[in-house]
């Protein structure tokens, strides 16, 4: 029978990927798919909670939230993403070092 | 039935780890875009199995719908797709080494946490939909949330169009 152990293993190994994407990735989009991958695992811990703590609902509410955030972050992240791409001719994040021209 | 959820679950997961896997190593940034779609699929799964099926259905919208979309379109106009090798970048191996290290650690703490906690567990009520709970507590509990959630959204959208303008 699947409990809320099984679920929460597999959260913190997407967690652990995700967060390995934010290290080591140069790419900006890269980086920005490493926290859709965490933002993800967090929202399968607020389910598995919402479901073994007696079907309660506050957790999908919650679930709900990050969601429309993520939808919010991922389009405000991207359009940064375009500029900096129209100034620097590349989204490297470790070679943009300037903030002013 | 009962038997086919531990083989559902198990799919998934494989499904969710082996696809973020692919958006961690892969050389190839487009590749890296397409293996999300399957993690995305996999956690909307893994909604289904704990019975949010609301959740399930926004997860497919937005997440594979809209912010999918929106990657994929921001990786092609940001690389160039016509060369052979898309330079995506890693950093150095005594970098990666480090981050490898780090990882590890919160890993195994996080697998320990939760092989040595014992939760409190709810026998949970059979419901056919969490759809109207959810409308009800939206509008009543969480109403100054849900009316912010609405204006962020409309800051996010205006900031995003004014900031990606070309000038």
């Amino acid at each position: 029978m699947i409990g809320l152990n099984e679920y929460l293993v597999v959260s913190a190994l997407l967690f652990c990927l995700g967060l390995y994407a934010i290290i080591t990735r140069k790419n900006a989009i890269l980086v920005l798919m490493g926290l859709e991958l965490v933002l993800n695992s967090a929202n399968i811990n607020f389910i598995a909670f919402s479901k073994f703590g007696g079907l309660n609902i506050h957790g999908q509410v919650a679930a709900i939230f990050v969601i429309i955030l993520a939808a919010a972050e991922a389009a405000v992240a991207l359009a940064i993403i375009l500029n900096i791409y129209q100034n620097f001719k590349h989204v490297n994040v470790d070679e943009i070092d300037k903030m002013r021209d | 039935m009962d038997y086919l959820i531990p083989i559902i679950f198990y799919g998934f997961a494989a499904m969710i780890l082996i696809s973020a896997a692919v958006v961690v190593f892969s050389k190839k940034i487009i590749y890296a875009a397409f293996a999300l779609l399957f993690t995305f699929f996999g956690v909307a799964g893994f909604y289904v199995l704990l019975n949010a099926d609301f959740l399930a259905i926004t997860q497919i919208m937005i997440y594979i719908g809209g912010i999918l979309v929106l990657i994929i379109f921001g990786v092609m106009l940001t690389t160039k797709i016509t060369g052979v090798d898309i330079k995506e970048g890693v950093t150095s191996k005594i970098q990666k080494g480090f981050a490898l290290l780090a990882i590890t650690i919160i890993g195994i703490t996080l697998l320990i946490l939760y092989s040595n906690v014992k939760w409190v567990t709810k026998e949970f009520p059979e419901i056919k939909s969490t759809i109207i709970p959810i409308g009800n507590v939206l509008l009543t509990d969480y109403i100054l949330a849900f009316e912010v959630a609405s204006v962020l959204l409309l800051i996010a959208i205006v900031g995003a169009a004014l900031i990606a303008r070309r000038k």
